[in-house]
Formats: C-alpha cells, structure tokens, sequence
C-alpha cells in the first residue's frame, strides 16, 4: 500500500484563509488571455497590412507606365520608350526549357523513389540517401546553382580552353563585313571567329546585304571607281578593312555553352528539381494502394501498374506541382544573373546560345538604376510578373479543386 | 495436346513459346525501366557531388593564388578584391554583412512568425484561417526581386524619413525586407509543429481550468518546441541565401558590419556583384566568388543539416 | 459515510457566489454538491440530453452508467463545461455546484474548472516530468513557494498512491509511466489545485485490469473527501465502486438511486435490461 501519511487534505487547501490569499486573481488571467488574444489580432493583420503596402506601392508606381507598349518594346535608355518584350520572350524561352529538362528527371526519381520497394537492406540505405539528399538539395541558396551553372554550363570547368569562347561550333557562319565607297555592305565569308582577316580578291565569291550571293571585284586603292553602278556595287579596293561578324541560324549550338539560355535553362532546371521531386512525390502518395494492389493482383508488372493506373492517377497533382514550380522559376533571379549577367538586349533570342534576360532581372536592372523613372519601370515590370503569377497559380488551383477526386 | 485429367488451358507449343518469349520481353523492359528511373534519380547525387567538386576545387584554386593567404582570409578584416593595387581577401566583412542581415532579418519574422503560427493553431476561427493562410502563402509565392524593390521603394525612404543618419543603400531596409520574405517560413513549420500536437493534451490543461493561453503557450508551444526551432533554423538558412533583395537594397561596400544605417555587402552580394562585371578572365577575383561561394554553401548546408536533425531527435512523443 | 464532512473547505460557495472558494458555514450533507435541473443540451441541431433532473451528493461516488450514446460523457462534461470547447455545444437549464450556478454571467469559468476537475478516459500527461505534470495546475491558480510546491506535489502523489513509484524519479517524464501510473497521475494533478468535485470520464477503460483495481481502491478512498462522479460503461465497476448510480438513455436520466438497490431491484424497465445485458 502506497503511503497515505499526512492529511486527506493538503493544510494549504484545508484552511480557507490561506486559500484565498494565495489564489490567483482571475480577473487578471482573464485580462492576459485578452491581451494575447489582441497581439495575435495586431500581428495577423500586420501581415495583411504589409501586403496591402507592398500591393499599393507597385501598383500606385507601376500602373502608369503601363501600356501595350511596355509589353511589345525593348529596353532603351529612355525610360519613356523602354519596354520589357525581350525579358517575357527570354522568360518563356527559359522556363519552358528549364521544365523540358526537370519535369521528366524529377517525375523519375519521385517514381523511383515511391514505387519501387527494394528488398535488399544496401538498396534501401542508398534510397534514403538519396532522399537526404534531395531535402537538402531544396534548401541551397539558388545563387550556388547559379555558380553550379556557370562552371558546368557556360565554362564547362575550363575543359576547353577556358577562355568561354565557343570551340566547337555548328549553324554559325562568320564573314568580314565591307562598307564599299558607294556605300554598299558586301560580306566575305570567313571560316571563324579567329582566322585572320579575309583579303578580298577579284572573283571571290562574296554576298550582298541580302545574302544574295555577288562576285567581287577589287580594284586597287589608285584605281579609279567605276561609272556603272552595277559594277560599283560589287566592288572593294584592296585596302579595304573589314569588320568580322557572325550569322547565327536558329540552330546553333555551340560548346562550351557559353552565357546563354540553355545554360540558364539547365540551372533553372536544376533549382526546380527537388520542388518537381517533391511535389510528384507527394502525388504519387496520394494515389491508394488499393489501386495498385488490384493491377498487381491482375498479373501486371510494375512498370506496366506505373504506367497505366498509378501515373495517371497522380497527374492532376504532377500538373499542378509543375505548374506551381514553373511559378516559382518564372520569379528566379539569382541564379540566372550569375548565368546572363546583365545584358542590353534589343531582341528576344533567337537560338539556344544567345544572350538573354528573364522579367525578374529586367526588374533587378530597372530597379537599380538611379533616375526614378526606371524605377516606375520597374514597377510596371513587377505587375506584369505577378500578373502572370497569378495566372499560373489560378490554373494550378483550378485544376486541383476540378481533377483530384478522392480516388477510392 | 490436352490430357484427360488436367485442367490445362488448351495451348499448343507454339502459344506457349510466344508467350515464354513475352514474358522474357516483358522482364527485360522491367529491367531496362528501372535502370532509367534509377539514373534520373541518381543525377541528384550527381548535381551534389557537382556543387561539392566545383566549390572544393575552385577554392583551393583560390588560396593557390599568389595575393591570397589562409591566414588573410580567414582573420583579415578587408575584403577588396577588385581593388587595383591593394587588394585584401578577409572574409570577416561579407560574413558580418551577412550575418547582421540575417539577425535583422530572423529579428522580424521569428516573434511575427510564431504568435501568426499559435493564432493559427491555437486561437483563430476556420474562417479567419481560410483569409489569413492563404495571404501567407500570398506572401511566399512573392519573387524576392519584388521585396528588393519594396526595400528600395517604401521602406528606405520611411527609415530616412523617420532618422536622416540612414543611408540610402543600408542594411536594416534590407534586413527588414527578408524579414517580411520568411516569415511564411516560420509560421507554416511552426503551426504544423503545434497542430502535431494531440488535442487531449488542450484538453488537460482546461480541465485544470487553464485558458486557452494556458494551453497554447504552456504546454502546446514546449511540447511543438522541436518543429519550432527547426522553423527558425530553415528561416535562417533561408535568410543567409537571400540575394536579391540584399543586391538591390543592401549595396555594394564591405564593411565590418554593425550599423545597420550603413551601405554593406552581404556574400550573396559579392556574387551578384561580381556575376554582373566581366568574369572571364580567370584572375584571383574570379576565384574569389568561389570562395565566398563555398563558405556560404557550408553556412546554409549546416544550418539545414542541424535543423533537420533537431527535428528528428526531439521529436515529442506524446503518449 | 453518512455523516457530515465539516471541513471547511467542503463547505462550499454555498452563498456567495462562485468566485469565492469558500464560505464558513457548514453545509448539511442534504445539500447535493452538484444540482441539475430541467436540463437539455444540444451538438448543433442534435439534441443530447432531454430534461435531465439529477442531484449529487456530496462526498459520494455517483456513477453515470447507460449505453453508448446515451449522454453520460456529455452530462458529465457540462458539469465543469468543458463542452465549452466544442465548436456548436450549447445547454439549457439550471446547473448548480455548491450552490452557484454554472451558466450565471457573473460566474468564471476558470475558477469552476478549478473546483471541479476532471480526469479523461485517456491518461493525458503532459510532455513534461512527473514533478511538472502535477505542479502545473497548482501554478495556473495559486502563487506558492517552491517549498510549499514541493510540499503540494508530494501530499498529491501520496494521495493518488503514487508517491512510492515515483518518488525518485520526479523529474524524469511523465511518459516513462505506466498506462495505470499515468492515470493515477492525472489524478494527482487534478487533485493539487484543491478541487470539490471529481469527474471522471470512463477513467479505466484504457488500463490493464491490475491498474483498474488499483484506481478503483483510489477513488473509494478519495471519496472520503470528494464528491466523485464516475461515467462508466461497466457495470461491474459502477456496482463495486460507487454509492449512488444513475442509469441513461438515448439522453434521458431513467432511474437514479442506490446502486446496491437499482442493480438488484431496478425498478424501470429499460434499467433492467441494461444491466441484464439485453443491450448495451
């Protein structure tokens, strides 16, 4: 028997006087409870209030600059014509391309790692490895993958010759530009970027600002021009200096990659991986097990229940972990300005190597400019951004609440 | 052929080799199917070991470099790499920008992050919580350019307006506006700390005739306290990371940092810096940014690694 | 047990209202420690108790015994409003304890949970140590010294026969317990902020029958000093443990009395075949 030694009642509680002198007063727990109650009030709504702010100050500095124009125009130094065209276009090239290269990878490895159930106990440390691995991967800085990108992408280690100029290359044309004394541009092929300066000849198969291919004639720096202005046209002296220029055609490509939008795609890739992963993943938990258990039970292979129940089932939340990840990358700005630097772009990009800017960037370039009508620029930039934003995660909403049934 | 006492589906040899060999395809393809999963998947490993080489190697490239000391990074107190003559290479300036940032920055969203979380858990209506959740994913959905330019639009301009010694570039705009950037962070691990923890033990503490602070910051808050340090432990990796908002708010200088009034560069900084100037010519500035690169992938790294295993190793358990 | 019990303490708010413990005159054990009358609750539309008309004796073990469903844990629960806490709970009638009534504007609800306290059918303890569990209601209400806790803390492990398990582990966590040693736990922490009335929610049904003997000898012995109300879905229990027992259903009170007489004599139909175990 426990020891039952001292009073059924504690003194303390026995004598009433004592009791009520050493009670709390409950009228200032109450008074506690209020204010506790009144600071969560004040600091939830200082969370509305902050977006309130942040809303107005954008849209009160953005909204009057912006226009159709703003949409359809380059960058110029004027900040009254300046538009942001190239950095949507660079935007689109670079997210599309980033979620081509993870969309895939990152649906594999969430199959991998979901579906697949190894029985030997090596295996099965090396999977939650691997999965570490991942969790950690979510929580680099997005500047390291920038860094990641520009030694594997844009210098490839210097493997080559380090200097980031281009050493294997297909689909690039180079040719000395002339500006002949009527005027006429005349361009001779050259066969790279280095070689030295072509010497035009007479009877060199040269092209016109058309590309429409002349015969040249070269006539000596004494000589005098011809009368006829179809011989004129076609005609360069020997002294001429020409300047080297570059015809890029829509495919090409070069190695090392060098500071353009595949490179940018490849990081962006690689900072929207883990969320892909994580998000498939999740996905593919969702489906039932009973489901996969009645493909099973039917005689069908892994692969074959992979494919034909469990990945169709889970596609409405693979859609929308893609489209919410493709949000996040259209905001990215650290790693792609470690990948584009900062660039006067007049065009979007015309192939996989060139130059590009994406809208968080043109914003960042805006921003930090001086003058304040930039930073009107800047304003507008970031309403297009979250409009666009918005979109998405309209559209990754719609279709969670319309296509994820509960499945069972 | 058919015996007369099996039960045997009537195949003829041909069938039964057709479907042998179908078997046999559909194994290969099983095979072949999860050697393809298995790479994508160890491409993860790949990309690690990748950060891990590049970093480790360059950085060592960088100490190789005949302006650079050990010594001179890890106690000198100036850091200018891009100066012509005297260049200095001490870590200590970015580092006390980033960390001054940071605790700016952790300042903000930790008390604002945790009294959202226990409104949220504890305290608030379903209806007020269909409001204010999703204004918090709102919050974290927003790029970070954005709050740069809020740093340098609204919130710079009210700290002058409020004491003139503030410069126009300055850390505390900046830290602020990280602030605002994680507090998501913390309030969504925290609240799902808090939620984890089982109602009957809410229901103990009212039935001793405690009231709901009672319960919340008594018990529930103690009991979730492993999530929650785990919250404020990913908010400050988060915080470390943080570039653009410190590149458009923060500036330019390295400076030992302790005034937050004044122009600092955080590492982040340094990267942008240096990624918007011309890097190819593989000098000691280049290598530089592999430096800072590495010891701010080592900061976030452990900070994630020590949160991860907070969580893990206090994890209440609550029967 | 039929004398009255003059303790001061026991004598109840009998007059002045809820916010003072104690009044200094000795109440007639006629006087029921906790009074229902004309009492209906709901769940939001759903009704879960009809005209409940019940009086409990003070310093008596009442128990609450019917099938499931028929609206014990939710009558018990009133009585301390803990239903309080459950979003669309709302009640009608009178509810008295010692006197004051429960639902008055003027009553607090914090104090009430003090003098009435209640242990659940699940052993809760918090995620603290044993020392901690039971000192933390006794700090929610009462500013004392770390002797006069200490003190507290032993004298209510004592009388939850626990003291002896424990005395040399108080501060290890409550969780290395036992189920039973949990359970008597609870009881020692509900204990320490000096309540009157003791509910309990089915307080064994989760323990090992060596535990429920061992809480059923507690709480006969506790009832010495506090009016216990038990709800319980086993007879067996509510015949060996309480005095008094009140059969329910389908949220109604059919019979109350005697236990000793409603199990041997039950006098409404309903009751009879409950304790037969025609239904339950």
């Amino acid at each position: 028997m426990n020891d039952r030694s001292g009073q059924p009642l504690h003194p303390l509680l026995a004598d009433p006087a004592l009791l009520r002198a050493r009670l709390r007063p409950a009228a200032g727990r109450h008074r506690r409870e209020r204010l506790f109650y009144l600071l969560c009030l004040t600091v939830a709504g200082s969370a509305g209030l902050i977006l309130v702010l942040l809303f107005g100050t954008i849209t009160i500095m953005g909204l009057t600059t912006l226009s159709w124009q703003f949409l359809t125009a380059p960058p110029s130094p004027s900040a009254a014509d300046s538009g942001m065209y190239p950095a949507i276009m660079g935007s689109i090239w670079v997210v599309i391309l980033a979620m081509l290269a993870a969309l895939p990878l990152g649906t594999a490895s969430a199959v991998l790692l979901e579906e697949y159930r190894p029985r030997s106990a090596w295996i099965r440390n090396a999977l939650h490895v691997i999965e570490l691995n991942i969790t950690n991967l979510a929580g680099v800085p997005s500047v390291v993958y920038g860094i990641l990108g520009l030694t594997v992408f844009v210098y490839m280690f210097p493997l080559f010759d380090g200097s980031g100029k281009p050493v294997v290359e297909w689909g690039v044309r180079y040719y000395d530009q002339f500006y002949n004394e009527a005027d006429t541009v005349l361009l001779v092929p050259a066969s790279s970027l280095d070689a030295p300066p072509v010497v035009p000849t007479t009877g060199l198969q040269a092209y016109d600002a058309n590309y429409r291919p002349v015969t040249l004639r070269v006539i000596g720096p004494d000589d005098p021009w011809p009368e006829d202005p179809e011989r004129a046209r076609v005609t360069l002296r020997s002294t001429d200096m020409g300047g080297r220029i570059s015809e890029k055609s829509w495919y090409y490509f070069c190695l090392p990659f060098g500071r353009g939008v595949l490179a940018g795609a490849l990081t962006l890739a690689l900072v929207i991986l883990p969320t892909i992963i994580i998000a498939a993943r999740e996905a593919l938990r969702a489906v039932p097990d009973s489901l996969r258990e009645g493909s099973f039970a039917l005689g069908a292979t892994r692969w074959q229940t992979i494919r034909r129940v469990t990945l169709p089932a889970a596609l409405p939340g693979i859609m929308t972990g893609s489209i919410l990840a493709m949000s996040r990358a259209i905001g990215e700005a650290a790693p792609l300005i470690m990948i584009s630097g900062i660039v006067f772009l007049s065009n979007p990009p015309r192939h996989l190597m060139d130059d590009f800017t994406v809208m968080p960037l043109q914003i960042f370039n805006w921003a930090q400019r001086p003058q304040a009508d930039f930073h009107l620029l800047a304003a507008s930039g970031i309403i297009v951004l979250l409009v666009i934003l918005l979109v998405f995660n309209s559209i990754a909403l719609f279709i969670r609440q319309r296509y994820q049934k509960p499945l069972s | 052929m058919n015996s007369k006492n099996t039960l045997e589906m009537p195949l003829s040899p041909e069938s039964r080799v057709r479907g042998q060999m179908a078997r046999r395809a559909r194994r290969v393809v099983e095979a072949l199917i999860v050697t393809v999963l298995g790479t994508s998947t160890g491409i993860t490993l790949l990309v690690t070991a990748a950060i891990l080489v590049v970093l480790g190697v360059e950085t060592v490239q960088f100490f190789r470099q005949e302006e650079v000391t050990l010594r001179e990074f890890f106690f000198s107190l100036q850091w200018n790499p891009l100066l012509g003559g005297e260049k200095h290479f001490g870590i200590w300036p970015l580092l006390t920008g980033t960390l001054l940032i940071s605790v700016i920055g952790l300042a903000v969203a930790v008390p604002m992050g945790l009294v959202t979380a226990i409104y949220l858990s504890e305290y608030a209506h379903p209806r007020v919580r269909a409001v204010l959740k999703p204004a918090l994913e709102l919050l974290a959905g927003i790029p970070t350019v954005v709050y740069g330019f809020f740093a340098l639009a609204f919130i710079t301009p009210l700290l002058k307006w409020l004491h003139e010694g503030f410069n126009s570039y300055n850390a505390l705009s900046a830290g602020i506006a990280v602030g605002i950037l994680i507090v998501p962070i913390v309030s969504s691990i925290a609240e799902d700390a808090m939620r984890a923890v089982p109602n009957a033990l809410r229901e103990g503490v009212y039935g001793l005739g405690g009231t709901r602070f009672d319960a919340a910051v008594k018990v529930v808050f103690p009991a979730a306290l492993s999530g929650i340090v785990a919250a404020v432990l990913l908010a400050m990796a988060r915080a470390v990371g943080e570039t653009m908002v410190v590149a458009l708010a923060a500036g330019s200088t390295p400076r030992l940092a302790y005034d937050p009034r004044l122009e600092t560069q955080t590492m982040t900084g340094f990267m942008v810096q240096m990624a918007m100037g011309d890097v190819s010519n593989f000098g000691v500035e280049y290598y530089s940014l592999y430096a800072v690169a590495a010891t701010l992938f080592l900061m976030t790294f452990s900070l994630t690694l020590l949160g991860a295993w907070v969580r893990r190793r206090y994890q209440e358990k609550y029967e | 047990m039929s004398e009255m019990l003059e303790t001061p303490f026991n004598a109840g708010a009998s007059a002045t209202g809820a916010t003072s413990p104690v009044s200094s005159e000795p109440v007639p054990s006629s006087v029921p420690a906790v009074r229902v009358a004309d009492f209906n609750a709901w769940y939001g539309e759903k009704q879960a108790l009809k005209n409940i008309r019940l009086d409990i004796p003070a310093c008596r073990v009442t128990a609450l015994i019917g099938p499931s469903g028929c609206g014990k844990s939710t009558l018990l629960r009133w009585i301390n409003r803990m239903n309080d806490t459950i979003p669309g709970a709302r009640a009608e009638g009178l509810l008295e304890v010692h006197g004051s009534d429960v639902f008055a504007p003027d009553s607090d609800v914090v104090e009430l949970r003090r003098r009435v306290g209640i242990v659940f059918q699940k052993p809760n303890p918090f995620p603290k140590s044993i020392f901690e569990n039971v000192a933390f209601g006794a700090r929610l209400h009462l500013k004392l010294s770390r002797s006069e806790m200490n003190g507290l803390v032993e004298w209510a492990l004592k009388r939850a026969a626990l003291w002896d398990e424990v005395k040399d582990r108080l501060h290890h966590s409550a969780l290395s317990l036992s189920g039973g040693q949990q359970q008597r736990l609870c009881i020692a922490r509900a204990i320490a902020v000096g309540p009157e009335v003791l509910l309990m929610d089915e307080p064994c049904s989760a323990l090992d029958p060596k535990s429920t003997a061992a809480i059923e000898d507690l709480i006969w012995d506790l009832s010495e000093q506090y009016t216990i109300v038990i709800v319980t879905h086993n007879m067996q229990q509510a015949s060996r443990v309480s005095d008094i027992t009140a059969f329910m259903y389908l949220g109604e009170l059919l019979e109350v009395g005697e236990t000793e007489r409603v199990f041997q004599n039950p006098a409404h139909p309903q009751t009879r075949d409950y304790i037969t175990g025609r239904f339950g």
